[in-house]
């Protein structure tokens, strides 16, 4: 880790301008996986900009009915809040299957975001990666590919998002907030993280500068018919080789609307709306929710170790279908996945 | 231009904290983490250094009452905090209930996961989503055990959260240590 | 606690306990010295090939660097490998040393060593080495150097190579209609103990040094670095009291010792080196190993032949080897029995002893093979191992000195339930998830090694007892504490147990459970001739009412030492001591194991491991719901710290049969997952019920009547969880980790 100049920012613009006008700053707020990086010597900015004073711990109702939460809201706090916990039990739900408590507590909602991939050769700062160094090649295509992506992927990167509250957000439409040296903006979660193409060194839309300020979550619905399924190499405190965030509105016996969303696979939380408008109609049944994972996948393509995930993702995919439609969601404290 | 740039060291900050109950005012660089400030600088050692990633847990800490990775902190960015470490919980002559426990249960081995443990699950009852053992399980598993205490982890905690009298060590039956 | 005797058999909490939950007891990295600085490693970032050149400049004008010390400007360290044999766990070959040439022989070998003001400042620096290299391409899958492989090495001291074939193995297998061959794998594993290596020299002044390391025997690090600089014995402390985890791993010096030292003794300043998760992955490991197992039984179940054969993975420039296939001749009643035990070298550092090392990998494939073998037979797993019950060492033909392994088959069987198992695969279902019950034998040597110990009472009524011995978590001083509180009758609050300095009397390493036996016996008998010498003085007391007793006629309690057949004549400890004309009396005495004993006799610890797992066959998903692990180990000294060493070895099994793997990307020749995060050891919602079972077991190897426990706990649990799933799923994983994807 390399030592470098540190700002307390005390407004939103103020921060702002502090990172915008300096290529070599960054944000900082829980640290979480910024810090983390640094210390692999992945990330070296010249100067940390320290956002943990601005004013964006609030949750809010929204007056369409909905939520908008501060980019800095814990993780924790977002899980656990009774709101959160009433009307979008998948969004806690997903919170509580990531990291750990420690570091839930301090990660923050815009910064779970921002998490970087976990590839292994990312991490590894003496091999070539395209994403930390554009240009100088994949070393995860022909190396240890096991957790790599499955969907999306390029010729320039083989890396998955790890986040898995994202995945609920991407399952229930959120919109991100985002402020900027050009003022303010809004993006749909489906849009704001991208996919490697050639440019893998960026992991989302946000422009140099830019910061994330709120959450906003449509008005709830799916009532208890949620479900999110994580399935890694232990049984806890561990990354998603594949997870599903899958919710449906049931119409008496049939699906009305159907919303899944995979994490572990791609670049970016993979969401089809091709794939949830089959469902559309549909008595819920492993049939149907295997044409929906069909769909989902189509053009998944493995590297070989991680050709298990094709299957396993599909598996998934009906299982969490099943759990959210029999309104019986996954328990994370509970590892019978039912 | 910025230190990483250059040669020249980064500009210190003035920090305030609490560790402990006791105010400390210190000018340090950006770069100092919150465990490491504890460890090398304030000679607080309890906090372990396990991984310096969040990936073990050896670290905790209750800042503002909350458990967190102290290696993944900046010092500098705890201004204000109150800071509470394994050695604010409790003496070896008035132990914390929950430090008491562990010694009951032979929670731990070689004892360099404990203060982490502890610190751990003092948060987690303060947090108030652990009601059994499969939640103790899913709510400390950031809280890595490599000598394989997690039993008698899980067990210490349970009574501590049950506010009851842990059994004690030393009659000479195997079931009394279970 | 109060003053119960005997202390030795209950379960006391430890003496420690306080130090530990309270942040107080002190580890190798968390001791100071004024003006101390920090050193941090630099790790090549090739795996083989030279450096070309090294770029220091920006390095050296970072803030706060004092100095960087690469192979270029070391100061003078020994050519010759000698020095460097001074290593008491040293294995063939000749020893890595950190810096010594431009030669790098594996991934993330330290290439400079920067020292700096504050642990920051050297951290910063370290990131700005520049090194050019000439890189060669490494090999580091043993499968690659397979063909290779050789068993031509000098045998490693201690490590018996496997026994010459005894029958006809191969003949037996072809004339025997039920007969399995199949290979297995246990993924290379990494000790991962949770305090990283970290050494903390202190410049004292005048060529003194007091080093605190991260060792599992002080004498070591000391014997190495006084061999390696040419110190004076006379000048050099190794103090160590407390090792968070080390599981063989610190058994030898790492390259943290030398690199601190070195600076140190060329800053004359005290220095602190504390290596990274990452580098916890650039020393020993558990090798890579390829086994290949054959039985082959008669209809009724009765073994005709077992040949098991290993290659083992080694570094370019040691032979490490461990006893691996050693056990398929002596765990069951064979006529036909072969072994061949292979190295194969290649681009990694060398391997170390990890938990059981040998027998964790070698006993696995056998009890997997035997599980195979009873599905074939129709036979009952359980019946199958007591048909083959073996009541002599087919090895050495010689008797066990005991074997309670029956009582632990029969207890655990008991304890687990193992009769309501349906022995069909896949016939045992709860909700949507598969039940599998899988069992399997659990075996290690039980040894015990030279040990000295010293013993002190004060007049004041407090006992020191004291061995250079260490306690890696083990509960070392807790034993002592017991034993020695027991001899003199005294409250164990009374008693103070010192370990880990090598000022104490001399002790070996603490590895293959033979600590407790050692430690203990020699604590025991140095307490004995503490208590000779205090009935001496008592003697000698004017009108002592013990003037004629011999030892055999007193008896120590209450703080006293009063005669057996009249306990109002006594004298106090105080007065005894008094008499002495000193502060306090101490006495010396030395253990060393029976060698006539051994001769005659086997010695080893067993272990009926019952393991259930219930699996949700679609998604790939195993949990360990309950494992029941019986153990046959002689005298358990103390049972609370004694099932923890048990749990703690089947919490690592159920990691080797599930979750742990280090993996190397064979074209960079460096560990992808050299993380906590990423290489997975169990966590706290991997682990359920896990119950253990002490079965008597009187042995005579040694006046305590202990075996050991530090491995046993870990042998066979893995085999009884893989066997386990299988009897879920039907399906037979013979590669570990089971990972998802191998259920799909």
């Amino acid at each position: 880790m390399i030592n470098f100049g540190y700002t307390r920012a005390a407004t939103i613009g103020e921060a702002i301008q502090a990172v915008a006008g300096d290529p070599q700053a960054r944000f900082i707020a829980g640290g979480t996986n910024l810090v983390d990086l640094m210390k692999y010597g992945v990330e070296r900015p010249g100067r940390l900009v320290d956002i943990t004073r601005l004013p964006l711990k609030h949750m809010e109702d929204t007056p369409g009915g909905g939520l908008k939460i501060g980019a800095l809201v814990p993780n924790s706090d977002l899980a656990y809040d009774a709101r959160v916990e009433r009307d979008y039990p998948l969004l806690s739900s997903a919170i509580l299957a990531g990291a750990s408590a420690q570091l839930r507590n301090a990660a923050t909602t815009g910064g779970n975001l921002l998490q970087r991939t976990r590839c292994y050769y990312f991490y590894d700062a003496a091999a070539p990666c395209n994403k930390r160094e554009p240009g100088s090649g994949c070393s995860a295509i022909g190396g240890v590919t096991r957790v790599h992506a499955i969907l999306g992927a390029s010729s320039s990167c083989i890396a998955t998002h790890p986040s898995d509250m994202c995945v609920a957000l991407a399952a229930l439409g959120a919109t991100v907030h985002v402020e900027g040296p050009d003022g303010a903006r809004t993006v749909a979660f489906e849009d704001f993280h991208r996919l490697p193409g050639d440019a893998p060194e960026k992991d989302n839309t946000l422009a140099h500068g830019e910061m994330v300020t709120a959450i906003e979550l449509p008005a709830p619905r799916f009532g208890s018919n949620h479900s999110y399924l994580k399935l890694r190499d232990r049984l806890s405190y561990a990354f998603a080789l594949v997870s599903v965030a899958a919710a449906v509105e049931l119409d008496g016996d049939r699906i009305a609307e159907a919303r899944v969303a995979l994490g572990g696979v791609a670049h970016k939380p993979w969401r089809v709306p091709e794939a949830e408008a089959l469902l559309k109609g549909e008595t819920p049944s492993p049939d149907a929710f295997g044409k929906a994972a069909d769909r989902l996948l189509e053009g998944a393509v493995g590297q070989g170790e991680n050709d298990f995930k094709i299957e396993l993702a599909r598996r998934a995919v009906i299982r969490a279908l099943s759990q959210a439609a029999a309104g019986t969601p996954q328990v994370q404290s509970n590892k019978i996945v039912n | 231009m910025s230190p990483a740039q250059s040669g020249s060291a980064p500009e210190p900050v003035s920090v305030t904290l609490s560790v402990n109950g006791q105010t400390h005012t210190l000018s340090l660089e950006p770069s100092v983490t919150l465990l490491d400030l504890l460890r090398e600088r304030l000679h607080l050692t309890g906090s372990k250094k396990g991984c310096d990633q969040g990936q073990c847990g050896a670290c905790t800490v209750l800042v503002d009452g909350r458990r967190v990775n102290s290696c993944l902190q900046l010092a500098v960015m705890k201004d204000g905090a109150e800071i509470t470490t394994i050695e604010g919980l409790g003496t070896p002559d008035r132990l914390h209930p929950m430090q008491a426990a562990f010694i009951a249960h032979d929670a731990f081995q070689c004892g360099y996961c404990t203060p982490g443990q502890i610190c751990s699950a003092v948060g987690m009852l303060g947090e108030g989503h652990a009601h059994g053992p499969e939640e103790i399980r899913e709510l400390m598993s950031g809280n890595l055990c490599r000598c394989g205490a997690y039993t008698n982890i899980v067990d210490a905690i349970e009574d501590a959260r049950r506010g009851r009298e842990a059994p004690t060590l030393g009659t000479p039956s195997l079931e009394a240590a279970e | 606690m109060s003053n119960v005797h005997p202390y030795v058999g209950r379960a006391e909490p430890r003496v420690d306990g306080a130090l530990k939950v309270t942040g107080r007891a002190k580890y190798a990295a968390e001791f100071r010295a004024d003006d101390m600085v920090y050193a941090a490693a630099v790790p090549a970032t090739i795996a083989k090939g030279r450096i070309v050149a090294l770029d220091l400049s920006r390095a050296l004008s970072a803030p706060g660097v004092l100095d960087i010390l690469t192979h270029e400007n070391r100061p003078e360290i020994p050519e010759s490998d000698e020095p460097y044999l001074n290593d008491m766990v040293a294995v063939p070959g000749s020893p890595f040393r950190p810096l010594k040439d431009d030669r790098i022989v594996y991934g993330g070998q330290a290439i400079a060593l920067v020292i700096a003001d504050t642990h920051e400042n050297a951290r910063h620096a370290a990131s700005l080495v520049a090194a050019e290299y000439e890189a060669e391409t490494p090999v580091v899958d043993v499968a690659a150097a397979r063909g290779e492989a050789y068993d031509t090495f000098e045998p490693r001291d201690g490590i018996p190579p496997p026994p010459p074939p005894r029958g006809d193995a191969e003949a037996a297998f072809e004339g025997s209609a039920i007969r399995l061959r199949h290979d297995y794998r246990v993924a290379p594993e990494h000790h991962n103990p949770m305090e990283m290596m970290a050494t903390t020299v202190v410049w004292e002044g005048e060529g003194r040094l007091t080093i605190h390391t991260k060792t599992q025997g002080v004498i070591n690090p000391k014997n190495y670095i006084c061999a390696v600089f040419g110190l004076d014995p006379d000048k050099v402390i190794v103090n160590s009291p407390f090792v968070g985890g080390a599981f063989g791993m610190a058994l030898r010096p790492h390259y943290d010792l030398m690199l601190a030292t070195m600076a140190a003794l060329k800053l004359e300043r005290s220095v602190r080196l504390v290596l990274t998760r990452a580098q916890m992955y650039t020393m020993g490991w558990r090798p890579d190993t390829l086994q290949t197992v054959a039985l082959s039984a008669s209809a009724d179940g009765a073994l005709t032949s077992i040949s098991h054969h290993a290659v083992q993975a080694t570094s370019r420039y040691e032979d490490y080897q461990e006893p691996t296939v050693n056990w398929s001749g002596l765990l069951y009643d064979c006529p036909n029995v072969s072994l061949k035990y292979e190295l194969a070298k290649i681009d990694t550092a060398t391997p170390s002893d990890m938990r059981a090392p040998g027998a964790t990998l070698g006993v696995y494939a056998l009890e997997a093979a035997m599980d195979e073998l009873s599905y074939e037979l129709g036979i009952d797993p359980l019946e199958l191992r007591l048909k083959n019950y073996a009541e002599r060492d087919g090895n050495d033909d010689k008797p066990f000195s005991s074997k309670e392994l029956k009582a632990a088959y029969a207890q655990g069987a008991e304890r687990f339930g193992w009769s309501k198992r349906s022995p069909e695969p896949r016939s045992m279902r709860d909700g949507k998830e598969l039940v599998g019950l899988g069992m399997a034998t659990g075996c290690w040597e039980a040894m015990m090694q030279p040990h000295s110990a010293s013993a002190t009472l004060s007049a004041d009524g407090r006992l020191e007892v004291a061995c250079g011995t260490a306690d890696i978590g083990t509960g070392t001083y807790t034993i002592l504490s017991q034993i020695a509180a027991d001899e003199f009758g005294l409250d164990i609050g009374d008693v103070t147990a010192r370990v880990g300095d090598t000022t104490l009397p001399m002790a070996p390493v603490e590895g293959g459970s033979w600590g407790a036996a050692s430690a203990g016996n020699a604590v025991r008998a140095a307490c004995k001739a503490l208590k000779e010498d205090l009935l001496k003085h008592a003697r000698g007391l004017d009108g002592s009412p013990l003037s004629n007793a011999a030892i055999d006629h007193v008896a120590f309690a209450n703080g006293r030492i009063a005669l057996g057949s009249d306990e109002s004549q006594s004298v106090s400890f105080a007065d005894a001591v008094r008499a002495s004309g000193q502060a306090a009396v101490s006495a010396k005495a030395d253990f060393a194991p029976d060698e006539d004993f051994s001769k005659k006799f086997a010695a080893y610890t067993h272990s009926a491991v019952f393991a259930e797992v219930k699996v949700d066959e679609e998604l790939g998903v195993i949990r360990v719901t309950r494992v029941v692990s019986a153990i046959a180990a002689g005298k358990i000294l103390n049972l609370a710290t004694a099932r923890s060493q048990i749990l703690g070895g089947v919490v690592m099994g159920i990691g080797m049969a599930l979750h742990e793997e280090t993996l190397w990307d064979k074209r960079l020749g460096r560990v992808v997952n050299a993380n906590l995060g990423e290489y997975h050891v169990p966590a706290h919602a991997d682990i359920q019920n896990i119950d253990v079972i002490f079965v008597e077991e009187d042995d005579k190897a040694n006046p305590l009547g202990v075996k050991g426990l530090g491995e046993i706990g870990i042998v066979g649990a893995a085999a009884a969880i893989a066997n386990a799933v299988f009897h879920a799923t039907g399906r037979r994983v013979r590669d570990l980790p089971i990972t998802i994807e191998k259920l799909l």
